[in-house]
Order: structure tokens, then sequence, then C-alpha cells
């Protein structure tokens, strides 16, 4: 398992820096997971290279998600996990972005399907993606404020809610 | 959720000439398996447009796993895709294990296999079911109820619960196997070939049946790939992808069993498929019946992980101090972060988890098959007739528990 990994991870890196000695800025090695760090400047035309390209084929892309790492900086991170069906491989993607400027180009045009995973992300993380042809919230309603799962929106949200033994005894005489 | 500048645009081409018309199916619509609602422009009978619109069932279980200890979560995993508790369970147990780097004993591996493929036989049952009277045919769905009630008793008797089970934890399970489990596992074997031949007898070679599937809900190779689209789905429109084969974890690998493809992609390969997938399940728990041995261990040990045995807290020091620990503060996992992959019945089930090397886990997010299938819908039912929209919503199989999470 481990050693499939690591040659799938050295035909990645290889191709990947053949093609720009820029797009890779960390391979991070985890439990038998590759991770490829990418800068978001090049994440859409990596993507493009994962995919298309005859040694790496990821045509699947299983997951977008991503995490927040406040207070640190750059805060958010952005995980693609891809699936290659006709190698049988898997990686992750990832982007780093800090808390000015959420900001990444969006990977719709690469893989359809992940349309709705980042509308999801925007939803409920607040990062957007340029070029999403529909970026509107999916889970909260639209008029929602704020962001749920960053790290400094309070578990049980913001909204005032009176308890309800202080409605009764409001509406007691 | 919804979006009132989208129902005004299709307002707007419905004056603009045309003779379209927009109609509002769901969310309290039987045939949408929960709290879907599609907003349908139609012409006619024919579905020009289709915009999915969930939400409705948004729990934030994510943050809330944020806010529990690793254990605590597992209740809420139960929740998400609740016709598949165990495989929940288990996608979020395998995520955990990987972060730390646990080693589960065969035995736990072939009992958490044989549990999530008898509930993967219960989950197609409540599909086949439900699927077949959204289409008209009532009594199949007796049938597979009744079938199911048997697989809910045997996780009441080894588990404590019939549905919201938390029977697989981190490391193992909560508990071994209960006196008399073989014989109940070998009476349902003995029973389910038959009953599936029942269903069929009604199904399969029926005309109405044929009828509302066969060549409905087409979608290519290529655009299920590219949509992202996992499960029985995919295995329709030719793709043998299952993780169970592809990317084998608890031993999968040492199970024998098909993986069945078809290449008509419609909702009738889709069914077939489905059919197929639950005799090879009960082939695979037949494997697993043999492979579980009477005495062994049903968790791995791990000092500061795991629960110890209740006898060592009486006599050992050490055992008792974790045992307070564990349930108190949790334990801590090194930074990083993994992700777990199954083969839930509705496709790959995946479970990402970061840590920062706290107790709790800085984040956890499930990848899951019935949001992500449910995207190709407008795919699968524009420009068709509005009878087939029933059909292919049920053919995808959605959980609204997992589509909203």
């Amino acid at each position: 398992m481990a050693e499939n990994s690591n040659q799938n991870t050295n035909v990645v890196v290889e191709r990947l820096r053949g093609w720009s000695p820029n797009a890779i800025s960390e391979v991070i090695e985890f439990r038998g997971e590759t991770t490829i760090v990418v800068p978001r400047k090049v994440l859409r035309e990596v993507a493009e290279r994962c995919r298309a390209d005859k040694d790496l084929q990821f045509n699947l892309l299983s997951d977008a998600t991503c995490v927040d790492r406040y207070p640190l900086e750059p805060r958010f991170e952005v995980n693609y996990h891809l699936v290659s069906i006709p190698r049988r491989n898997r990686l992750r993607l990832q982007v780093r972005l800090s808390s000015d400027d959420p900001t990444v180009d969006s990977v719709v045009t690469v893989w359809p399907g992940a349309n709705w995973q980042e509308r999801e992300i925007f939803d409920l993380m607040g990062i957007r993606f340029n070029g999403h042809p529909d970026l509107r919230r999916i889970l909260m309603p639209e008029d929602w404020e704020g962001y749920p799962l960053r790290k400094d929106y309070p578990v049980e949200g913001y909204r005032d809610i009176p308890s309800i033994a202080t409605r009764y005894t409001r509406n007691r005489p | 959720m919804s979006s009132p500048s989208i129902v005004g645009s299709m307002i707007d081409t419905a004056t603009g000439g045309s003779k379209t018309m927009v109609l509002n199916m769901g969310p309290q619509h039987p045939s949408t398996h929960g709290v879907l609602r599609i907003l349908l422009e139609l012409d006619g009978e024919n579905v020009v447009r289709a915009i999915p619109d969930m939400g409705y069932l948004h729990t934030g279980i994510e943050k809330s796993c944020e806010d529990k200890t690793y254990s605590q979560a597992i209740t809420l995993t139960d929740r998400i895709d609740y016709l598949n508790p165990l495989g929940n369970n288990l996608a979020y147990c395998l995520a955990v294990e990987k972060l730390l780097g646990l080693e589960i004993p065969k035995r736990a591996q072939y009992i958490r296999v044989m549990m999530v493929e008898l509930q993967r036989i219960s989950s197609h049952l409540v599909w086949l079911g439900t699927h077949a009277i959204d289409l008209g045919a009532m009594s199949v769905f007796l049938y597979c109820f009744r079938e199911r009630e048997e697989i809910l008793k045997i996780f009441e008797f080894v588990a404590g619960q019939r549905m919201m089970t938390s029977y697989i934890r981190i490391g193992g399970l909560a508990l071994d196997l209960p006196a008399g489990w073989r014989q109940r596992v070998e009476k349902f074997l003995k029973m389910m070939p038959g009953r599936i031949d029942e269903y069929e007898e009604l199904l399969t070679g029926n005309r109405i049946w044929i009828g509302r599937t066969k060549d409905v809900g087409y979608i290519s190779a290529e655009d299920a790939v590219a949509m992202s689209m996992t499960g029985p789905t995919l295995r329709a429109a030719g793709l043998t992808y299952d993780n169970r084969r592809v990317f084998p974890y608890s031993s999968y690998e040492e199970f024998q069993f098909d993986v069945p493809t078809r290449t008509d992609s419609d909702c009738f390969a889709r069914y077939m498929i489905r059919v197929a997938e639950m005799r090879e399940s009960l082939k695979i728990v037949r494997q697993a019946v043999d492979k579980i041995t009477p005495d062994g261990p049903f968790r791995t040990e791990a000092a500061g992980i795991i629960p110890p045995d209740r006898e060592k807290m009486k006599t050992e020091m050490e055992a008792l101090i974790y045992h307070f620990k564990i349930f108190t503060e949790g334990f801590s996992p090194p930074p990083g972060q993994a992700f777990a992959a199954i083969e839930s019945p509705r496709g790959e089930l995946g479970v990402f988890v970061a840590s920062d090397g706290s107790p709790k886990p800085l984040r956890v997010h499930f990848r899951g098959p019935s949001f992500i299938n449910l995207q190709a819908l407008p795919k699968l039912i524009e420009g068709k007739l509005i009878s087939d929209v029933i059909a292919c919503i049920g053919t995808i199989d959605i959980v609204l528990g997992e589509v909203d999470r």
C-alpha cells in the first residue's frame, strides 16, 4: 500500500514539476495518503493536468472540502480528493487561502461534479470560487448571515432565541 | 435553499411568449423520499428545466462533530444516512483509525463486514420497496419491509438498537456478538435467496415495471464520471468502480464476490444491479459468518485510546486512570488529516477527518453519495416526461438526511 502510494506520488510530482517548476509548493505524506499543496494561481491548470494527463487520469472528483485553521494563517485549506478509476489511485490537492482574500478558481470546468461541492463550501465556509456558474447558498436559507462552519461562528449560532421557560413566564399575567 | 430569483427567472420565460409553467414539486411530496424540493419548468408534460432545492433537513452535523470528542461523534454519524447507520459508523471509524494508525483485529473486521453487508441488504430493500410503491407496485413494498424487519431484529439482538446502532466503535466494536447470533444469521441467510426470487418474479418480467423503468433516466458513462456519480448508478453505466474491490478496506480483499455491472444505464439497469448486489451481499455475509471465530478479540488494545477491560480496571492502576481519562477528556490523535472511503449502498461514502492534536476533531466532513449523485438529477430528467421524474428520483436512491447533513 505504502509502496504503491509512493510510486503514485513520484509520478504525479514528476509530471507536474515537468510541466511547471512552480506547480507544487509542498508534498505531504501522512498515513499512506498523498497531499499535494498547490499555489492558488495555478490550481485550475494543475487540476486540468491531473485529469487529462495520460499518466495521471484523475477523472473522478470524489470530494471537495475545506478546513478552517483560525486563528492561524493561511487560515483556509481547500482539499480536493481525486480518484483515478483507470489507475486505481487517490490523491489530495490542497490550496491554502488567507482570511483577507478567501477566493480561488473554480474547477467546475474540469470536473462538472464540483458544482454543488463548491457551493457547499461557499455556503458553509465563505470561500468564493471564481468562474463558478451558479454560486448560491445550497444548504442554509438564502438570507442567512455568516458562514456556520467557520471556527469563529459559535456552535449555538448567533440568534437570540428565548428559552421555553422565559417565554412561559413572560406570557403569564 | 430556495431562491426567489430563480423562480422569477422561470416565470419570466413563461410570460415571454412560450407556454411553460413552473411546478413546485415537494418538499412535502411522498415520492421525493423526504424533504426534497424540485422546481420544474414544464412545457406540457415535458420537463424543460429542473432545479433541485434542499437544505430542509440541514442539522449541522459536521459542526456538531467539532464540538464533541472523537468517540462522542459516532452517535451523530448514525443520523446522517439513516438507512445505513452501520456504514456511516464504519467510514468514520476507519478515518479516525487511519489518523491514529490503529490495527484492528481480524475477527472484529469480519464482524464489521458482516454487519455492514446486512445493512446493505436492508437499505436496498427499503429502496426497492419505496421505488416500487412510487411506480405503483404496492405489494413489493410490504414484502421488502417484512424481510427488512428480520435484519433489524438481528441488529437489535447484536447491538441493542434497531436503527441507530452506534455498534462500530473506534478500535473495533462496542460489544462482542451475543450467544446465539450464528443461528439467527444462518436462518436469515437460508430464507433470503428465495425472497429475492419472489421480488424478481413480481418485477423483473412485469410489463408495467419494464415500461416505467426501461430506457428511462439514461446517463452516459462519461457524464456519470464527470458528475462524480458513484455506486450502483455508475456501475449501471458500465464502470466497475466499487471501493470494496478497488480500494479494499476492513479485509474485503479476502472475500469472494462479483461487482455487478450493466451497460444500459437506465432505471431498469440500476434495479437489476441492486438486486444482484443483494445476492452478492448474501455471499459475503455467508463467508463472514464462516470466518468469525467463536472466541477472540472484538476490539484492539491501545492504551489511552480504547477503554480497557472491566476486569483490568479492578486490578491495574493504569487501566483505571486510562478509563477515567478516555471518558472525561478523550484521546488526542497526532495532527494531520485522513480520508477514508467505503462503498455504502448508495456509492462512495467518504469521511475526512482533520486533527490539530486536541481531543476534539478540527474538522469532520462527510462526502455523502446521495448529495453528489443527486446533482445529476437534472441531467436525467430534462427533456423527459414528468412521470419519469418520479422514477429518476427513486433510481438515484437518495436519503435526505445525507443530502442535507
